[in-house]
């Protein structure tokens, strides 16, 4: 076969599992709830692609190709397991189940019980995200690996582990029921928004633990929304990311210096990023059931208001922080209040809301001290503001915002 | 437990060591060095003096063999440590990414070992 005729088969099987790789697991493992067994075997159903694929050309329904040889693969897996016994009426179901392997049926898209399985209050929390990338996009250990700041053999011994423990801690593939889907699916909106890695954008110099995983992040995001189109909460979260994404452009000059959101030129702003989050707002508002993520979104959004109106609206930001602190007190939240409450009322009561926290929380959270720094600077306090200046810089882990700190600081 | 940060330089960082307390990676420096120690976390530690002072010392045949320069010929040179007392390496790991050198240069993160300690002390 040509270079060109192999390079076009390698295409089509990297397009087939980048699109399929997450429906076939949640289809091979939900009836197995073994998640390690079905990457396994889909990975061997790659590899057999890529060969046949080659020699054969590419069957007419590559998905149900796929799931055919995995499922034969992963029979042959647990039967080497000595596991069939406990499974065996699950391999029979896997097996049995109608489909026609020439046809383009789809099997059933089991994704959503799959990333509730991987978001399941069982599991550590800090595993969630890790999971889902792995389970849902097929992202190996080492690309998660840097992105939480472990080594890729920690990360994939933290893998294993906790789909030893999906397999064998009686965690259901199921979709969770009506009274626990609230703080369930929470869980799963909080996993996907952890793989973006930004919390709110900033006005003073905030270090991001960029995570470069926002395009993931956004693919998780639809592939929810695809499955749970009613929920405006995960409407609220494609929502803020994609204005955090919008802004992408903006947050660094020429030179690579860092710009802070109230100096970023709004020109530069992804108009498309900035419509398609306000749709999904807006679509999320018609359900009256406002959340974490969509009052986030809100406060993007009044920001974002600035490409048209020139000015931002602080009274309004505040207001949606005061509805944040209510459902979610958390330190990020009541460090964002406090900035906002400075433009719309003044650094010295900021300050009396930065003050109220608990010292011990802040010891090395660098937005406290990056805000708490710019505030003592409005109020004229210099000796104070150049202590706070040096924490925030001290904690800041990307050089552009260090830098940007260090020059406030002179 | 307590780890040890080994603090790997490049020669355009060992350069501006001279520079005045305005030179930005001077005073990254003051402020990572004053988070740790407000932090509550700082045991130890210390900057050494440039890879170009050092003298490498092996014995081999029973004769001693010096070497004029660091142990290790690579671009990025052992430049200090510092000591933390932390509940986790992923803490250290945090406080390694937010060191200045770590842009650019390198900074390694490695549990003391106290069982070795023990064993050749008591």
């Amino acid at each position: 076969m040509s270079s060109d005729g192999r390079n076009e088969i390698d295409r089509t099987i990297e397009r087939v599992a980048r699109e399929s790789y997450g429906r076939l697991i949640a289809y091979l493992s939900a009836h197995t709830r073994d998640l390690a067994s079905a990457e396994d075997a889909l990975s061997e159903a790659l590899v057999a692609a890529l060969n046949t694929w080659q020699r054969d050309g590419v069957p007419h329904s590559p998905e149900a190709w796929l799931l055919t040889v995995a499922r034969r693969s992963l029979f042959n897996v647990m039967r080497h397991k000595k596991v069939v016994a406990a499974n065996e009426s699950a391999l029979l179901t896997l097996n049995e189940s109608r489909f026609d392997p020439d046809g383009s049926s789809p099997f059933p898209d089991e994704r959503l019980k799959l990333l509730f399985v991987c978001a399941h209050p069982a599991i550590d929390p800090a595993m969630h995200t890790p999971l889902m990338l792995q389970a849902v996009l097929g992202l190996d250990a080492a690309r998660i690996a840097p992105a939480f700041l472990v080594s890729p053999s920690t990360m994939s011994q933290r893998l294993v582990r906790a789909k030893t423990k999906i397999n064998y801690g009686g965690i259901p593939f199921r979709v969770p029921e009506e009274r626990e889907l609230p703080e369930r699916l929470n869980t799963v909106l909080e996993g996907i928004y952890a793989a973006y890695g930004i919390g709110w954008d900033d006005l003073m110099g905030i270090d991001h633990r960029g995570k470069d995983l926002a395009e993931e992040a956004l693919w998780l995001a639809r592939v929810l929304l695809a499955l749970m189109p009613e929920e405006p909460e995960v409407r609220g979260l494609l929502a803020l990311m994609l204005h955090c994404e919008a802004r992408r452009k903006a947050r660094r000059d020429s030179d690579g210096r860092y710009v802070p959101l109230s100096e970023q030129d709004p020109q530069l702003w992804s108009q498309a990023h900035l419509q398609e989050a306000e749709q999904h707002l807006t679509a999320a508002a018609k359900a009256l059931r406002p959340g974490r993520f969509q009052l986030e979104a809100a406060i993007q959004s009044v920001h974002a208001e600035r490409a048209h109106s020139g000015q931002t609206e602080w009274p309004a930001i505040v207001f949606f922080y005061e509805q944040l602190l209510r459902i979610s007190p958390t330190l990020g939240t009541r460090t964002g209040h406090a900035a906002a409450v400075a433009e719309a009322s003044g650094p010295a009561a900021a300050l009396q809301l930065l003050d109220a926290i608990e010292p011990k929380a802040v010891t090395t959270y660098q937005p406290y001290w990056a805000v708490r720094a710019h505030l003592l600077q409005r109020l004229g306090k210099a000796e104070d503001a150049q202590h706070a200046f040096e924490r925030a810089i001290g904690l800041s882990e990307d050089p552009a915002v260090r830098n940007f700190l260090l020059e406030k600081l002179r | 437990m307590q780890f040890a940060l080994m603090i790997y330089e490049t020669p355009e960082q060992f350069s501006k060591r001279r520079n005045g307390p305005d030179d930005p990676y001077i005073a990254a420096w003051r402020s990572y060095f004053t988070a740790m120690v407000e932090a509550g976390i700082h045991v130890g530690g210390d900057p050494l003096e440039v890879p170009e002072t050092a003298t490498t010392v092996r014995l081999q045949d029973g004769h001693r063999r010096l070497q004029d320069g660091p142990f290790a010929d690579t671009k990025e040179q052992l430049a200090g440590f510092i000591i933390l007392e932390l509940p986790s390496i992923d803490v250290a790991l945090d406080w390694a990414a937010r060191c200045p050198a770590a842009a650019g240069g390198a900074v390694e993160a490695r549990p003391l070992s106290p069982e070795s300690k023990q064993r050749i002390t008591t």
